[in-house]
């Protein structure tokens, strides 16, 4: 079991960088400005949030119905794990979202994304990766109580973050 | 008397040399004389995010100013800062191979410590991909806001939900329970206000050359 949610979160990792990488890549140039002049960066920001927020949310259902026909589903309380892959990929999409808005000022997009975000998600990884061992193992919320409320707890600081902070973003 | 603090600095850390040596320590299994390393190690760290919330206040400043100067001390004690880490990874690792035995572990501490690096080398590796200054200065720190508050988040929380090899979490008997004497507080509180003066004093001369360097430069 160790080693299918080792893969697991590999794999939707790197799946969720890569679709998150897109979200600023199709609007370079003449689109951005015309979004300036219609609406707020305040609105902007929670439209993407909310858009990757469900795309991760996907991959990252898919990516379990995939390993469960694949290699078979050794996780014993679905309930917790679902729990844990709605904060997870929450979260992973609010860093993915305004770093890849960051990373799209520069020259050289994707490179850059990749190394801006990765470190600020390993935390992230690392309590997501725990909570799943120990709801796989079949826990409930005694035991996956304080990492579910953590996760949680981050994604409201990200979100909040990526709130304030994008509007500096949009105006340069 | 300006300055007084400067002279405050070399004085403390003249006093935690020569007291961090020579007074005495109490006696444990393992750690032994090792123990005054705590006057070295640990202040490496509290210097080290002591720099970066200089730093992030520094960005939130410029983000509200627009002022070069205020990012200008951003970067300055960003770097400073990333050299009190690098000190406080090779103090921590010499102690580790001292009393655990090996030079690095997978302690939550020492991951923590090791994604702090992580994002600050990544913090300067943005500001070298940005050309135009105005806009390395607000990217830069709305990067460097939103990795101070998550780091600060996590770090504060996650050492003390695991087990960790350091005194004070998952049930180790702390420091400040009675390892840490009187004699050791002595010299341990001096030292850490000593090296964080040391860390600010290093950082205003860094923004003194790059102010001069901008000038000669124009």
């Amino acid at each position: 079991m160790t080693t299918w949610i080792a893969l697991f979160w590999i794999v939707l990792l790197f799946a969720s960088t890569n679709a998150s990488m897109q979200s600023f890549k199709a609007e370079s140039g003449r689109q951005f400005y015309f979004y300036y002049s219609l609406c707020s960066p305040q609105s902007i920001i929670l439209a993407k949030l909310i858009f990757n927020g469900s795309l991760l949310l996907l991959i990252a259902l898919v990516n379990w119905l995939l390993f469960t026909v694949l290699l078979g589903n050794p996780i014993e309380n679905s309930g917790i794990f679902f729990l844990v892959l709605l904060f997870g990929s929450l979260g992973f999409s609010g860093v993915l979202t305004l770093v890849s808005g960051i990373a799209s000022k520069t020259n050289n997009n994707s490179t850059l994304t990749a190394i801006l975000a990765f470190p600020i998600m390993l935390p992230m990884l690392l309590t997501a990766v725990k909570a799943s061992m120990l709801s796989g193992l079949g826990f409930g919320w005694d035991e996956c109580g304080t990492y579910i409320a953590l996760m949680a707890l981050i994604n409201v600081v990200i979100i909040a973050l990526a709130y304030v902070l994008f509007p500096y973003l949009w105006r340069s | 008397m300006r300055y007084w603090w400067k002279a405050l600095a070399v004085l403390l850390l003249i006093y935690t040399l020569i007291g961090g040596f020579l007074i005495e320590v109490p006696k444990q299994v393992i750690l032994y004389e090792s123990i005054r390393n705590l006057y070295f190690h640990v202040p490496m760290w509290f210097t080290m995010i002591f720099l970066f919330l200089l730093s992030m206040i520094n960005s939130i400043k410029n983000l509200s100013s627009g002022s070069i100067e205020d990012d200008r001390k951003a970067i300055e004690f960003v770097n400073v800062g990333i050299i009190f880490g690098i000190l406080g990874t090779l103090t921590g690792s010499i102690w580790a191979k001292f009393t655990w035995g090996a030079w690095w572990t997978n302690d939550v501490k020492l991951n923590g410590s090791a994604i702090t690096m992580l994002i600050y080398l990544a913090y300067v590796i943005l500001r070298g991909s940005l050309e135009d200054e105005q806009k390395r200065a607000r990217i830069s720190a709305v990067y460097n806001i939103f990795a101070f508050v998550l780091l600060v988040v996590f770090i504060g929380i996650l050492p003390r939900m695991t087990d960790s090899l350091h005194p004070g979490n998952g049930g180790n008997p702390g420091f400040n329970n009675y390892d840490l004497d009187n004699n050791m507080k002595l010299v341990f509180y001096p030292a850490v206000l000593g090296w964080i003066l040391l860390g600010y004093w290093i950082s205003t001369i860094r923004m003194r050359i790059s102010r001069l360097k901008e000038n000669t430069n124009s």
